[in-house]
């Protein structure tokens, strides 16, 4: 985090972002064995024509098929290390395929029928408020049990 | 998306992150972390490197349903290829000051023109 302040200084920015922090953490159990469970996966990535974004600008919770994935989803938009690494294996930051065997090898039941793609705010109120709810009801619709989350 | 993992856990969803960034997600507080010590953007393995990504998710799934108490954090036992990663990240040289200065003020004016509510954190 201290790197990420002393580039944000050295770009103009006159605040230090303030990340979120928390003394107490919540924490639901599995209530099925995990043979039994559905999981969804979560990413960070935009959909690869960034048609979550509005007119206005604001970026929106997106979903889509597992059995139907974007090749390339859209992840320039974000932070990561663009000179040590790139994003061109989707399995690298949204693992579908190695998820999909662990599930035939019955590891886990399957995985959810979509994937969500969150938005990553400056606003901890905006992902609150608006994404983390959206994001809940997509996966109870899927009936998901829980759920892996990959940031970039 | 470490706030997502709060919301959901406190509506009976269980979760488990993997990610690179260890401080801001320690610094936030998860139930479940899966620690990959590789650059940003790759949290899941390098890519096209199947036989990691496979551990590190079979790791997820088996803290998914083996943690008994939130704050667990498990750290995946491979190393990125090129070790001099580190240094590279968000470094600032001395020498690209003006550089980053205007880079920066480029970024200001693109999201003054596509955000007027205030909104989002692109890169």
């Amino acid at each position: 985090m201290e790197r990420t302040r002393l580039y944000y200084r050295a770009l103009g920015y006159e605040s230090d972002y303030v990340w979120a922090t928390f003394a107490d953490v919540p924490f639901a159990r599995l209530h099925k064995p995990l043979a039994e469970a559905k999981i969804a996966l979560l990413t960070t990535a935009s959909p690869p024509d960034r048609g979550n974004v509005d007119s206005s600008g604001v970026r929106h919770v997106w979903s889509g098929l597992v059995v139907d994935p974007p090749e390339r989803p859209f992840t320039d938009n974000v932070a990561w290390d663009k000179e040590s690494t790139h994003t061109r294996d989707r399995g690298s930051y949204l693992p579908i395929e190695v998820a999909t065997v662990l599930a035939s090898e019955g590891v886990f039941a399957g995985l959810a029928a979509h994937f969500h793609g969150i938005p990553t705010e400056y606003s901890h109120r905006k992902t609150l408020t608006v994404d983390a709810p959206q994001v809940l009801s997509r996966l109870r619709a899927d009936g998901a049990d829980a759920a892996i989350l990959c940031p970039l | 998306m470490s706030l997502i993992a709060r919301h959901l856990e406190s509506n009976g969803l269980p979760t488990v992150i993997i990610g690179s960034a260890r401080d801001v997600v320690e610094h936030c507080g998860v139930p479940r972390f899966v620690f990959t010590a590789f650059p940003l953007g790759n949290p899941c393995g390098p890519p096209y490197r199947r036989d990691i990504q496979r551990t590190v998710v079979a790791m997820a799934l088996d803290v998914l349903s083996s943690a008994t108490k939130s704050r667990t954090t498990v750290t995946a036992p491979f190393a990125w290829e090129d070790p001099d990663w580190r240094g590279r990240y968000g470094r600032v040289d001395p020498a690209k000051r003006e550089e980053l200065l205007e880079l920066g003020r480029q970024r200001r004016l693109r999201r003054a023109a596509m955000r007027p509510r205030g909104t989002t954190n692109e890169a």
